[in-house]
C-alpha cells in the first residue's frame, strides 16, 4: 500500500519545479526564486493544516511565492526595477500559464556555456527535475556535502557573473538546445551504464532523462534532434531489464531475451523516431536512434539489418569521425560480413584505442567467435585491466574462464 | 603617458573578508585610491570578483566558444582591458565576441566587485 501524501507533500512533488521556473523568469534570480518558493511551502504547511487546502493549490502557491519574492526584493536595491512588474502580476488574475517558456528559459540558464558540465547537470536535475541535493548526490555516488558545494558554487556563479534566465535568440538557442541535449544524454548514460560502481543501472537517472527528453520535445516541438534524443533514450532504455542477469552481470545485445524488452517504451521510442524523421535536420541523436530502432524491430540477431546499421554508422562518421564510432561500426559489420572482416577493421584502430577497455573486449569476442582462444584470452586480460566497472570485470572474467576450459 | 597597473596575487594569501586584518587592508586600499585621486592622476580602476565567477570567450573557426573558469594558458599574456556596462553576462559576451583578438586570443570576463554602501 502506498502511503497517502498530504496535500502539501503532493503539491511539493508536482508544483515545486514549475513554481521555481516561473519565479526565476519573473525575478531574474534563481536564489531568490528558490527562497520565495520554499517560504510559500512553509506557509502552506501551516495554513493548509488549519484552513484546509485551497481549491487551486498551484495558483495559491504561485501568489504566495510572488508575495514572498516581492518582500525579499524590497530589501535589495538590485531588484528595484523589477518590483512594479511583479506587483502588477500579483494584482491581475493569474493568466493561463505560459509555463513552457518559463521552463525553457530555466533550462537555458542551467546549461549556459559559462557553467561547467558538472554544474549544468546538477542544476538541471535540481531545478528542472526538482530532485533534492541528496537525491542527486546519491545518483552520482558523491557525498551530499560535495553536491551541495557544487550547487552552491554554480548558483554563486550565476548570480555574480550575471547569467540570465531568458530564452536565447535564434542562433544561441540552437547552441543551447545542443547543450541541453548533451546534459540529458549524460544524465541518461550516467544512470544506464555507470562508468564505475557496484550496480550497472541506476534507474532513477534514466527515468529523469526520459522525462527531460519528453519535456524538451514539448518545448521545441519542431526540433528533429530533440525527438531523436527522446527516441534514442526510450529505445535504449527499453532493454534495461534484459541487459543484466540475476547476478547483475551484463548481457550482450545479441544474447538478450528479447521478450524482456519493454514494448511500451519501444512503441513510444519508435513514435518519437518517426516524428524526428518528419522534421528538418539530421543529427547524431536521430541517427543513433535509427540504429536503436533497427534493433528494437528485429525479432532476433539474425533478423537484424546489420548492413543498414553499418551504413548509419557511416553517416554518423561523416558527421563526426571518431575511433569509438569506427569500433561500433566494425562490430556491426562483423555481424553482416563475418568476424574476420570485423576483426581486421578493429585491428586498424589499435593505435587510437589501445587504452580503451571496450576495444579489447570487442577484439576478444571476435577472436572467440573465430575459435582463436589463445589470442582471445590475453585480449580479455587487457580489457579487464583497463576497466573500472565491477560488473563488466566479473563478466569478462567469466568469459575468459569459459574459454580456458574450452 | 598612461599606465595600466594590473594587480596579481594569490587569493589564499590575502586576509579573509570580515576579519580585522581585512578591514585594515581595506583602509589602505581606500587611502591609496584617495591619494591617487587627490594627485589628479587617477583615470579609473576596479576590484574584480574572484576567478570562480570568470567566463572565457574565444572565437575559433568563426564560432564562439564560451567556457567556465579563468584563463589558464601560460603563453598568452595580458595585453589590455576594457571596462564596460552590460545588462548581463550574455551582453558582456556579445561585446567580447567583437574584440579583434577574440579569433586568436582569449577574452576573460570578470564582473566588477560591488561594495555595499
Amino acid at each position: 500500500m502506498t502511503p497517502r501524501l498530504s496535500p502539501v507533500d503532493h503539491a511539493f512533488r508536482t508544483e515545486w519545479a514549475p513554481l521555481v521556473a516561473t519565479l526565476v523568469r519573473q525575478t531574474g534570480s534563481l536564489e531568490l526564486a528558490e527562497d520565495a518558493v520554499s517560504e510559500a511551502f512553509v506557509e502552506a504547511s501551516v495554513r493548509w493544516r488549519t484552513d484546509g487546502p485551497p481549491r487551486r493549490p498551484g495558483a495559491w502557491l504561485l501568489t504566495t511565492a510572488r508575495r514572498k519574492a516581492i518582500d525579499r526584493m524590497r530589501r535589495d536595491v538590485r531588484f528595484e526595477e523589477r518590483i512594479p512588474h511583479l506587483a502588477a502580476e500579483l494584482d491581475s488574475e493569474p493568466a493561463p500559464q505560459v509555463l513552457g517558456d518559463d521552463q525553457l528559459a530555466l533550462i537555458a540558464g542551467c546549461v549556459h556555456p559559462a557553467l561547467n558540465d558538472e554544474a549544468q547537470v546538477a542544476l538541471t536535475l535540481r531545478y528542472v527535475c526538482g530532485l533534492t541535493t541528496e537525491q542527486i548526490a546519491r545518483s552520482f555516488l558523491v557525498p551530499a556535502e560535495t553536491m551541495k558545494k557544487r550547487l552552491t558554487r554554480a548558483k554563486g556563479k550565476i548570480a555574480k557573473a550575471g547569467i540570465s534566465f531568458d530564452i536565447p535568440e535564434a542562433e544561441a538557442l540552437v547552441d543551447r538546445l545542443t547543450a541541453i541535449s548533451g546534459v540529458v544524454y549524460a544524465v541518461f548514460n550516467e544512470g544506464y551504464a555507470s562508468a564505475s560502481g557496484p550496480d550497472l543501472v541506476r534507474g532513477s537517472l534514466c527515468d529523469e532523462a526520459i522525462w527531460l527528453s519528453e519535456l524538451l520535445c514539448s518545448l521545441v516541438p519542431d526540433d528533429a534532434e530533440a525527438h531523436g534524443l527522446a527516441a534514442l533514450i526510450l529505445l535504449t532504455d527499453s532493454r534495461r531489464w534484459a541487459r543484466t542477469d540475476d547476478d547483475g552481470l551484463p548481457i550482450l545485445l545479441e544474447d538478450q531475451d528479447r521478450s524482456l524488452w519493454d514494448r511500451a517504451k519501444i512503441d513510444r521510442g519508435l513514435t518519437m523516431l518517426k516524428r524526428s524523421s518528419e522534421l528538418q535536420g539530421i543529427g547524431p541523436y536521430r541517427l543513433m536512434a535509427s540504429i536503436a530502432g533497427l534493433h528494437a524491430r528485429a525479432a532476433s540477431v539474425d533478423e537484424t539489418k546489420w548492413d543498414r546499421i553499418a551504413a548509419i554508422y557511416g553517416a554518423l562518421l561523416a558527421l563526426n569521425d571518431s575511433p569509438v564510432l569506427r569500433l561500433n561500426q566494425a562490430a556491426a559489420i562483423a555481424f553482416s560480413e563475418g568476424p574476420e572482416v570485423g576483426l581486421a577493421l578493429m585491428d586498424e584502430l589499435v593505435d587510437q584505442l589501445d587504452n580503451y577497455s571496450y576495444f579489447h573486449s570487442s577484439r576478444a569476442s571476435m577472436l572467440a567467435r573465430l575459435d582463436r582462444p589463445a589470442e582471445a584470452i590475453p585480449a580479455y586480460d587487457r580489457a579487464i585491466a583497463l576497466s573500472n566497472n565491477e560488473s563488466e570485470i566479473r563478466w569478462m572474467s567469466a568469459r575468459k574462464t569459459s574459454l580456458q576450459n574450452g | 603617458m598612461k599606465y595600466a597597473l594590473l594587480l596579481y596575487s594569490d587569493p589564499s594569501a590575502a586576509p579573509e573578508f570580515g576579519t580585522p586584518e581585512m578591514d585594515a587592508e581595506m583602509q589602505e586600499w581606500f587611502q591609496f585610491t584617495a591619494d591617487l585621486a587627490a594627485s589628479g592622476n587617477h583615470l579609473g580602476g576596479e576590484a574584480l570578483t574572484p576567478t570562480e565567477t570568470a567566463t572565457c570567450v574565444q572565437i575559433r573557426d568563426g564560432k564562439t566558444v564560451t567556457a567556465d573558469g579563468p584563463f589558464a594558458e601560460t603563453k598568452e599574456t595580458l595585453g589590455g582591458f576594457y571596462l564596460l556596462e552590460a545588462d548581463n553576462l550574455d551582453g558582456a559576451i556579445a561585446w567580447a565576441e567583437k574584440i579583434p583578438l577574440a579569433p586568436y586570443g582569449t577574452v576573460e570576463i570578470r564582473p566588477v566587485m560591488e561594495f555595499e554602501q
